[in-house]
């Protein structure tokens, strides 16, 4: 196999990891985790203090449709 | 005001601190240059005469201290905050955290002094010198190491997508900055590149084009993914699609840079595959933006009283519309006419100070109460103004840079029907002068914001801890 066949193959194989990519992250069993993920960067705040935290709750209405 | 928290987890605020002081000091200085460089351009006088300030050592300056001091010094601080927060623990090692603050503001002073002593490479933002190049790569590789131990040793499973981002740009600025630097040193403050013609053209631009992709992008996105959640107290958009948008990003930006050498002595079909790839790019970019700008569906209110949130959404505005810019400016012909022209100036300052600046700013005024134990800035209203001021500036100066380059390009293009050429060189400079002045005013509004910043971080910091008390809007 010359060098631009195995590039040409290379160049596929890259393609066919980024549509594996994209239906991975667009699959329903990944969901919760990734809900998890985007609220965790709001956990710090909780424990933070006795003051009543009003944020947290307010979750992403819209990620519920993506 | 965190005490139970912090002695859950020790984390190392100090570096952060001292990145985030010289990010706004820097901020200042860099674009201080900036503009006596652009009144050097209508007022050449401005040199005094004197070799070390002439507009060819200043102009390096300028892009080094926007790029490496303020810029980078932004992405430092940032980065060190965010994977300490997101990953549940400390720095890793040690010192060396302490190591890249000092190892890289001794190479900003390095640059301010060799730079106007007319030491270069002659590398579009890689002048500096062989022995600071060397430096570079050190302070680099330890703070992979700090950065990558960090994320090693998190105590949450999960590695949030800023991390994602902030990773991916220390690993690409190694690779590149080492790829790029490699030099046959003649003496101690002169090399020569190993590489000739051509290809030594490819490889600048391909380090030059993924400096602006991956630097001042993927790290600012980094920035993004962190601070606008946290701003907007909200998660992010869409989770997934930054996911999508990490990896769609990474694997594009690494192939645009032959659209810097359309019509050069680069092989056509390099440049072919420049253009196609820029033109693709904008995909992901266009992803990005939506996600970090939705992100206040259903919130926008909070942008009326908010200017810390301003700061941060109008820079996804601005790097929405560089980035369709971008991939335009990359087609063939549309370079044919903005390339060498004031055009391309005009769209690196909308990114450079509309999206790169803005984000950072936005980020500071976040960080800054929080890393000095307060509840807020000392003054929201001087925000404000700092906001209105910066807008205005990038506005000023865009707008002038997108007249004068389209014009610049039409002269220069202009062939009288016998084939001459309608107009000189200095015929299309003197039409720029009005130009010119109107970028030094927009230049002038951008430094003066700058110092408003300065004094009202030095009030925060200053001020006796927890005296500043947020302020509940309805």
């Amino acid at each position: 196999m010359d060098y631009g066949t195995l590039r040409g193959f290379f160049a596929l194989l890259i393609l066919a990891l980024f549509i594996i990519i994209v239906v991975w992250a667009y699959s329903k069993r990944q969901k919760s985790s990734f809900d998890e993920a985007a609220t965790s960067i709001f956990e710090e705040d909780e424990n933070k203090d006795n003051a009543p935290n009003h944020k947290v709750t307010n979750k992403q209405e819209t990620n519920n449709n993506v | 005001m965190s005490q139970s928290n912090t002695s859950a987890v020790d984390y190392n605020m100090t570096v952060v601190r001292q990145f985030t002081v010289m990010t706004v000091i820097w901020g200042f200085v860099g674009t201080l240059v900036g503009v006596l460089i652009a009144a050097q351009l209508i007022w050449p006088a401005l040199n005094f005469e004197t070799p070390w300030l002439t507009y060819s050592r200043l102009r390096p300056l300028h892009t080094n201290a926007v790029i490496f001091a303020f810029g980078t010094s932004a992405l430092f601080a940032t980065s060190y905050y965010v994977v300490q927060r997101t990953c549940k623990t400390a720095l890793f090692g040690g010192k060396l955290a302490s190591f890249t603050f000092w190892g890289w503001q001794a190479i900003i002073v390095a640059a301010v002094i060799t730079l106007p002593l007319g030491f270069t490479s002659s590398k579009e933002y890689a002048e500096l010198e062989w022995p600071i190049d060397i430096a570079i790569a050190v302070v680099w590789v330890s703070y992979a190491i700090v950065f990558f131990g960090t994320v090693v040793k998190r105590t949450t499973s999960h590695i949030y997508v800023a991390n994602w981002f902030f990773g991916g740009f220390i690993i690409t600025v190694a690779v590149l900055h080492i790829g790029n630097s490699m030099a046959i040193p003649v003496s101690m403050m002169k090399s020569y590149s190993l590489y000739s013609g051509a290809i030594d053209a490819m490889m600048q631009w391909w380090y030059g084009h993924n400096a602006v992709g991956f630097l001042l992008t993927a790290g600012f996105l980094g920035m993004m993914y962190y601070f606008v959640p946290k701003q907007a107290e909200r998660p992010v958009y869409s989770y997934r699609l930054s996911i999508v948008h990490f990896w769609a990003l990474v694997s594009l930006y690494i192939w645009a840079g032959p659209h810097h050498l359309h019509y050069t002595a680069l092989p056509d079909w390099a440049q072919s595959v420049g253009m196609v790839m820029s033109v693709v790019l904008f995909l992901p970019s266009w992803g990005g933006m939506i996600n970090g700008i939705m992100t206040l569906s259903g919130a926008w209110h909070k942008l009326r009283h908010d200017p810390i949130l301003r700061f941060l959404i109008v820079s996804l505005s601005f790097y929405g519309m560089s980035t369709f810019e971008g991939p335009m400016m990359a087609i063939k012909s549309v370079n044919a006419l903005s390339h060498y022209t004031d055009w391309t100036v005009g769209h690196v300052h909308s990114g450079a100070l509309g999206w790169v600046a803005m984000v950072s700013i936005g980020a500071m005024y976040h960080l800054i109460p929080v890393l000095f134990n307060q509840e807020r800035m000392y003054s929201i209203r001087l925000i404000n103004t700092h906001f209105w001021m910066h807008t205005a500036g990038i506005v000023l100066y865009i707008v002038a840079m997108w007249i004068s380059g389209v014009m610049q390009g039409l002269m220069w293009r202009a062939v009288n029907t016998d084939g001459t050429l309608t107009y000189s060189f200095v015929e299309s400079l003197t039409a720029s002068y009005p130009f010119y002045f109107m970028r030094f005013l927009g230049g002038v509004l951008v430094v003066a914001g700058f110092g408003l910043m300065i004094y009202n971080m030095l009030k925060t910091i200053s001020a006796e801890n927890n005296s500043l008390k947020k302020v509940e809007v309805a």
